[in-house]
């Protein structure tokens, strides 16, 4: 952890959604990662700098940020792999509403993930025998795919239809409902196939991939939300849910 | 976009995808055959296999092209969804005229 010379330009948002960046310079360090640098820039320039972080090992989701116009994980994204030409700019998550600098307001996100019924719902009591799900079924293996979310943001924040259609849910939400349509000890999941096909619901989702893109824990938002496209038009067809 | 948006939208996507490969195809043909307009209009004149598969390809175009454009309304412009229904039901409309007439066109006059 040696402190060399050289300098970092950067660029910090400051105030609420009509806020401006200011910029400051923050001494380089090895591995120093863009969350070594707010809190640098708060410990050292200026203690009102809000942020928010918790873990700093990537598991929280805390922390997320947009870094050079890309959302990111900034607990694990590391100076090096970001600045150009020595200056990096950091701002808030876009699509989220700013509370103060760096802090979003994550209530729309985990609002939508309330509509989109991300809440397990069992089916058995705790008197019952556990319940049996094979590693190797069709249903588990889907799950697998789409869980270890942790809820950071970076996916809505990058996702163009959230930045255009208000009432769209949101690539986390939608994985979260793929990942319960999938689980066989869920007892709502035609409750829920109806929530996320309604208006601003996994229809709307245009594909364009940017959460696949950007999801620091390499999930993939798009294809669970194509499998939840799937699934609703053939409930509806079926009849089993409606417009 | 509802859910009985989406499923027409596929539908006519998939309706449209070997009708266009066949346009093509004929386009590829007439144009390497050298065709002209009158030897076409004498092909296709009274032909009820044209007629359906134009009238097909005009109708499921226009289902599915404004349901996008509806989609396009509601997410970039000021339109309300209610509006951006009605300005797309409107060009649907449109397409499904100039369309037909174009079948008319060819095939009965």
């Amino acid at each position: 952890m040696a402190s060399t010379e050289a300098l970092l330009n950067v660029s910090l948002w400051r105030g609420g959604q009509d806020g401006r960046f200011e910029s400051c310079q923050v001494p380089m360090f090895e591995s120093q990662t863009v969350l070594d640098v707010v809190t640098w820039v708060q410990r050292h320039i200026d203690p009102t700098l809000s942020y928010r972080f918790a873990c700093r090992v990537g598991m929280c989701g805390s922390c997320a940020m947009t870094v050079n116009g890309v959302p990111r994980w900034t607990c694990r994204t590391h100076i090096s792999a970001v600045a150009k030409n020595g200056s990096v700019e950091i701002a808030p998550l876009e699509n989220f509403p700013v509370i103060k600098d760096l802090a979003v307001d994550m209530k729309p996100f985990f609002e939508k993930w309330q509509t989109a019924k991300g809440v397990f719902a069992p089916s058995k009591t705790r008197r019952d025998k556990i319940a049996p799900v094979s590693p190797n079924s069709e249903a588990r293996i889907a799950a697998d795919r789409a869980i270890e979310c942790i809820n950071c943001g970076v996916c809505y924040a990058a996702c163009d239809t959230v930045r255009w259609n208000p009432d769209y849910l949101g690539p986390a939400q939608l994985n979260r409902a793929w990942t319960l349509v999938n689980d066989v000890r869920d007892a709502k999941n035609t409750e829920r196939l109806q929530a996320i096909a309604q208006k601003g619901g996994c229809q709307s989702c245009h594909s364009h991939q940017s959460c696949q893109e950007y999801c620091p824990v390499g999930l993939n938002p798009t294809a669970s939300i194509a499998g939840l496209k799937r699934r609703t038009a053939r409930a509806f067809l079926k009849g089993d849910i409606s417009a | 976009m509802s859910i009985r948006l989406y499923i027409w939208q596929r539908l006519t996507a998939a309706l449209l995808a070997p009708l266009i490969f066949v346009h093509i195809a004929v386009i590829f043909y007439a144009m390497r055959r050298g065709l002209t307009a009158a030897d076409i209009l004498s092909r296709t004149h009274g032909s009820v296999v044209w007629a359906a598969f134009y009238g097909t390809f005009v109708l499921a175009a226009a289902i599915h092209g404004s349901i996008g454009v509806r989609n396009v309304l509601a997410e970039w412009s000021p339109l309300s969804g209610r509006a951006a229904g009605i300005a797309a039901a409107i060009f649907g409309a449109m397409l499904v005229a100039l369309g037909l007439r174009a079948v008319a066109a060819v095939v009965l006059l």
